[in-house]
């Protein structure tokens, strides 16, 4: 009787295919966000001095913290990439360690953010902002549910890298088996376009 | 077996940081056109801004670059379906 073999090296994998799915998904979540962009767009053409007037209360040092917070984990989580197919595990593991900790940065900003903006009453359905303009009830509503949107975005790429960290550090990513990172990266990447985005529209239209 | 005849392609550090600090700078240069307040003028730099900075997250720290031509042919269907959204969309709110 032949020994049969399970070791890793037999597993089937299709690299190009699982690939391919995760892009596959990432055109939905373009489509999921985009249909937001969409709403933003439409209300700030029909209420343009009312959006104006509302972005006031956004922190501009907050928001460019945040974007050179993601741009810079989109910079670890590429760099976690390449060392994992250079078996360097350990750099991976670092890598993937420090996009955990400016994922956690960038919620950590947006915690203190949403406290500011609902203290002095902005938020949905606070008495202040009902008595607010159209224009302005719209702006809040979008900022609360685009970046609450993405905020969740984050954080289930925060988690997700965290549970990839561990399969690395036990051998089950690594440099002939990968492509769950990489997917992992793509994600995190996308996240950080939809913010590329967001900056702009919530906090460059003084 | 991982098919090995896909891209075991390594990006290099330099790549990465280079690019890395390109979107900073842009990020910086959208900050200042926002300041100097052009209006309609200063939303549509920041829009192309953006897209520039989304681009060379697509083409570098997505690989897109280096996949095969069928992931960036396929891009283009959501990208182009939300412009086409927005577009028409707004070819009605224009005439409101």
């Amino acid at each position: 009787m032949t020994e049969i073999n399970y070791s890793k090296s037999q597993k089937s994998i299709d690299y190009t295919g699982a690939k391919f799915g995760m892009w596959l998904f990432l055109f939905t979540e373009i489509l999921l966000f985009g249909g937001m962009f969409l709403l933003y767009a439409v209300y700030r053409q029909v209420h343009t001095a009312d959006f104006h007037d509302a972005a006031m209360e956004m922190s501009l040092f907050f928001g460019s913290a945040n974007t050179v917070i993601l741009l810079t984990s989109s910079l670890t989580m590429a760099l976690s990439i390449s060392a994992i197919k250079r078996n360097a595990r350990v750099h991976s593991m670092i890598f993937q360690a420090a996009t955990v900790i400016l994922g956690l940065a960038f919620l950590g900003n947006k915690i203190i953010e949403w406290r500011e903006h609902i203290l002095h009453g902005y938020y949905p359905d606070s008495p202040q902002l009902l008595a607010m303009s159209h224009g302005k009830i719209l702006y809040f509503g979008l900022y609360y549910v685009m970046t609450g949107i993405h905020g969740i975005h984050v954080l289930i790429g925060i988690t997700i890298i965290c549970f990839i960290l561990i399969l690395t550090k036990l051998d089950k990513v690594s440099s002939t088996d990968y492509i769950k990172l990489e997917n992992t990266g793509l994600f995190w990447h996308l996240v950080d376009i939809i913010w590329i985005y967001l900056f702009p529209l919530f906090y460059l239209i003084k | 077996m991982m098919n090995q005849k896909e891209s075991p392609h390594i990006v290099g550090t330099r790549t990465f940081v280079f690019t890395w600090i390109a979107l900073l700078l842009l990020t910086s240069l959208t900050i200042k056109v926002a300041e100097m307040q052009m209006g309609r003028l200063s939303m549509l730099v920041n829009l192309l801004i953006a897209s520039t900075k989304a681009c060379l997250v697509l083409w570098v720290f997505m690989h897109l670059k280096y996949e095969r031509r069928i992931f960036k042919l396929l891009l283009i269907v959501p990208i182009g379906t939300i412009t086409i959204i927005i577009g028409l969309t707004f070819f009605d709110i224009w005439y409101r």
